[in-house]
Order: C-alpha cells, then sequence, then structure tokens
C-alpha cells in the first residue's frame, strides 16, 4: 500500500474508521459507517465525498476554444462563461479515452476534470492536440470535495452565507472561504441535487472538517458513490465507458451535438454493440463481466451490476451485440445462476434531485 | 471479539450452535464485517443435504459475493426466510436473528474450533 497515493484527506478518513482500497491508483475510502447507511444519507440529506484523486488541467491561451473543440467532444461554441458541459476525449476511432467535464472559466480560458486512472494520459494527448496553447496539470494543487444531496443547497447557503439558488444545473462561480478561492459548481454524480467544490489543496482538509460540522452531512465513500451513479444511470469509465466503444454505442449520442471537426467523429458511426439499462426481478446482482444471453446465445457481458438500495432490488448495464439489442429481455449467466433482466430506461432511480429547478430568491 | 463462547466455528467464518439434535448455522461477525452490507442471502433449501466442507450457498453484499461453507453435514430441517427481504439482519445480529438454516445432524465435524482458536484465524487474516 506504501506506493498509493493519498489525497489531503486521507488520513482523516483513516482516523475516522473508514474501510480503506486501493482505486485508480489511491487510497480511497470506500465506506464509513456502510454503504447502504451513506447511499441513504446522500438520497435524504447530504454527504460529503473526497474526489480529491480527480484530475484536474487548465488551458488557455488565444484560439483555445477552437483548438479545444477539435480536441474533445464537447460543444464549446455555445457554452457561456460560468457553465460546464459534459463530453469526451476520443481516440481516433471514436473509442472513449476519457469522459470528462469542462467549464469556462473565462476567455479562452478552460478547466477540464478528467478520472484519476485516466489522467496522465489524458494530459499527454490534450498537449498533443493544443499545440501553441498553454495546459497546465493543476491536480495536485487542486482538491475536489463534493457535497451532494437534497439539502446540499441550505447546508452551502448556510455555510458561505450566500445565494445558491440562482446558480443552476452546469453551472458554476467563483467565491471565497475563508480568503480562499472556491469554485462552487453545481454538478455531481449521484443523481441528488448537489455541488462539487474546488479548492486549493492546501485548504481541503479545513473545508471537509467544516462541512461536516453541519450536522445535515455525514461522510460518504466510494462504495455509495457507486451504487448512487449506478441508480443515476451515470457511465464509470472503465466498466460503460472505454477505448473499444463510442459513446453513441453507450447510448450518449444524444450529447454528441459538437459541429467541430473532433477527433473521433467519423467513428461514431460504426455501432457494433450498444450498452443496456437492465433492471432485475430480484435483490442477486449480477457482476462487471457476466455473461448476457438471448435464449441460449451469448450476446453481451455485463459492465456494472449493483443491488440499487433505492429500488430494493438488482440494477446492471451490459454490452450487447448490435443486432441482438432490440430485445426487452435477457438472461444475465452469472457464476452461480441465471437471472431473468428487462430492459428499462434511464435513470433507473426516477426520484432524483439533481436538476431540480431552484426558484430564485427575490 | 464477541464471538460467543458456546459455538463452534469453521475457519471459512461459518459458526454452528447445537440445540437438542439440531445444528444451527450462520456466518461470523468477522465475515459479515468484511462483506460490509449485506443484499442477498442463498441458503440451501429445506430437505437438501448438506456437506461439511462443501458449499452450500452463497451470500452477497454491495461489494462482494462469497460462498457459503457448511461446517456440519446433514438434512436442512428449516431456513431463515426473514433475511429473502430482508438480508441485513445478518449485519445486525448475526449469532442471533441471522441464523441462516438449522441441519439435522447427530454429530459435529472434528475440526471445528473454538472461540478462541476461532480468533486466533481471524487475527492471522487481517493481516
Amino acid at each position: 500500500m506504501a506506493d498509493l497515493l493519498k489525497t489531503p484527506l486521507t488520513a482523516w478518513h483513516e482516523s475516522h474508521g473508514a474501510k480503506m482500497a486501493p482505486f485508480a491508483g489511491w487510497n480511497m475510502p470506500i465506506q464509513y459507517e456502510g454503504i447502504l447507511a451513506e447511499h441513504k444519507q446522500t438520497r435524504e440529506s447530504a454527504s460529503v465525498f473526497d474526489i480529491c484523486h480527480m484530475g484536474e488541467f487548465l488551458v488557455h491561451g488565444a484560439g483555445a476554444k477552437e483548438a479545444l473543440m477539435k480536441a474533445v467532444s464537447h460543444s464549446l461554441a455555445e457554452l457561456a462563461e460560468g457553465r460546464c458541459r459534459y463530453g469526451f476525449i476520443l481516440n481516433e476511432k471514436g473509442g472513449v479515452l476519457d469522459d470528462c467535464i469542462i467549464y469556462h472559466l473565462g476567455p479562452d480560458s478552460y478547466m477540464v476534470v478528467v478520472n484519476a486512472a485516466c489522467c496522465a494520459t489524458d494530459f499527454a494527448v490534450l498537449s498533443e492536440r493544443l499545440p501553441g496553447l498553454v495546459c497546465e496539470d493543476v491536480s495536485e494543487t487542486t482538491a475536489k470535495i463534493d457535497l451532494q444531496g437534497p439539502k446540499a443547497v441550505e447546508i452551502l447557503e448556510d455555510f458561505l452565507g450566500e445565494d445558491l439558488h440562482n446558480l443552476g444545473y452546469f453551472a458554476f462561480r467563483y467565491t471565497t472561504w475563508q480568503g480562499k478561492k472556491l469554485l462552487v459548481s453545481r454538478t455531481g454524480y449521484t443523481g441528488e441535487l448537489g455541488y462539487e467544490l474546488y479548492i486549493d489543496a492546501g485548504s481541503a482538509l479545513a473545508l471537509w472538517e467544516a462541512l461536516l460540522r453541519d450536522e445535515r452531512v455525514k461522510p460518504a465513500g466510494l462504495g455509495a458513490r457507486d451504487t448512487l451513479r449506478m441508480e443515476a444511470g451515470l457511465a464509470l469509465y472503465g466498466h460503460e465507458l472505454d477505448t473499444e466503444h463510442t459513446p453513441v454505442e453507450a447510448g450518449l449520442g444524444i450529447m454528441m451535438k459538437s459541429q467541430a471537426d473532433y477527433v473521433g467523429k467519423e467513428g461514431l458511426a460504426t455501432v457494433r454493440e450498444r450498452l443496456l439499462p437492465l433492471e432485475l426481478e430480484g435483490r442477486r446482482a449480477p457482476r462487471h463481466g457476466d455473461i448476457v444471453a438471448l435464449g441460449d446465445e451469448e450476446v453481451g457481458r455485463v459492465t456494472s451490476g449493483t443491488f440499487a438500495p433505492s429500488l430494493n432490488k438488482a440494477i446492471a448495464f451490459a454490452w450487447v451485440r448490435a443486432d441482438k439489442a432490440e430485445a426487452t429481455e435477457y438472461t444475465i449467466v452469472t457464476p452461480r445462476a441465471r437471472l431473468a433482466a428487462r430492459v428499462v430506461s434511464l435513470p433507473f432511480y426516477k426520484q432524483g434531485t439533481a436538476r431540480t429547478k431552484l426558484a430564485s430568491k427575490a | 471479539m464477541s464471538n460467543p463462547a458456546d459455538l463452534k466455528y469453521s475457519k471459512s467464518h461459518e459458526w454452528v450452535r447445537v440445540e437438542g439434535g439440531e445444528a444451527v448455522v450462520g456466518i461470523t461477525t468477522f465475515a459479515q464485517e468484511a462483506l460490509g452490507d449485506i443484499t442477498y442471502v442463498e441458503a440451501p433449501a429445506v430437505d437438501d443435504e448438506v456437506e461439511a466442507g462443501a458449499e452450500c450457498g452463497s451470500i452477497e453484499s454491495v461489494k462482494a459475493a462469497s460462498d457459503l461453507i457448511s461446517p456440519v453435514s446433514g438434512r436442512v430441517v428449516a431456513v431463515n426466510s426473514e433475511l429473502e427481504s430482508a438480508p441485513e439482519i445478518i449485519n445486525q445480529d448475526p449469532y442471533g436473528k441471522g441464523w441462516i438454516y438449522r441441519v439435522a445432524t447427530d454429530a459435529l465435524p472434528d475440526d471445528l474450533l473454538d472461540a478462541a482458536a476461532y480468533e486466533a484465524v481471524c487475527a492471522q487474516e487481517s493481516h
């Protein structure tokens, strides 16, 4: 474990009884009190998550918008300052090198937020695709703490002493907390209303502890983060997204609106497999790698599967051969059982508050 | 550790309580803590013949799945049906309400451990 990377909060997690495990090279908290309790806490009140392992790059310089729009799939043409957008870094074939959020910070100035496991590759790829621009990897000095849950807006308003009802979904702004610059982004990975907070790494522990002084907030680990994102129908890189599949195959074609001639665009026309959301009858969960069958024919593989605490049944994502992807019911063959699964619409959990429109305060 | 002294234990983290001519089986505190929140239990069915040391079901948690190895041989006479809808009972009360099945049996295998010997096994696995 000596070689694992530590976030500014790793010592806090260890001293607060978290179960720790390696994730993308980092020593991360999987759970504190328990995955089910942390999941419920996030759906009903609010939780904080240590997401410092994720990577942040700054891209700026004259022509940054146009250059970025060729390097990534995001449609940045109409993206206003103070807003951010989800999209992909693709390879030449249209396969996904990573999914990421791009923040429009200012004129020709952007922040790209990437997965920890892909951070080094992403930075190399973007640096190569963006000659003449300044690309800075600020991951080490940037801490990211997610505050997620239906009560997150009231909690953060009380915490910062400012109105956040006027900050819409996928909008962000800078504020200050204890004299430190804090980026507040109304985004998240749980399906609930919430914020992703970016601050200097040196202030991470103080921010984390201060947020936890609010009794409506508890810490949640990567275990609950995974069950929450699954219920919300959100893809996880390395499971639902990889270099061998395009975002269109992953069911995210609706996001591919960019008119720019970006790397990988041509590859999107080829659809070999489709990612299907599957719901099961019972609590028994399929797992990554389980076979998906139609009758006796193997037609696909499970990418992620879990018991869904808010639905009280198991759910899964699976890659299914495109010519076999129109069925409504499949059988998932696990090492121990054959499970009946039916195709459902996303999100699996439909009561999430993420997109709640907050009425602006007078 | 809070492993009751009147029970016998297997190295694969099941416990056995003898009650008359029957043996009650469950999993230990160590096992349920390692698994985390339990979400599904596949227990043997009534009248199944289970064999000591052989897999007879499975236990799933949010993050993992684990075989259930029977610590005793015999015919299953009852299973805890409450676990079907509330498997978290095992997390809450592994040695009580979280029992999994009962077997009609005359004798326990010799290689089951007492609480002290079992705790030594757990201590070793924790490293």
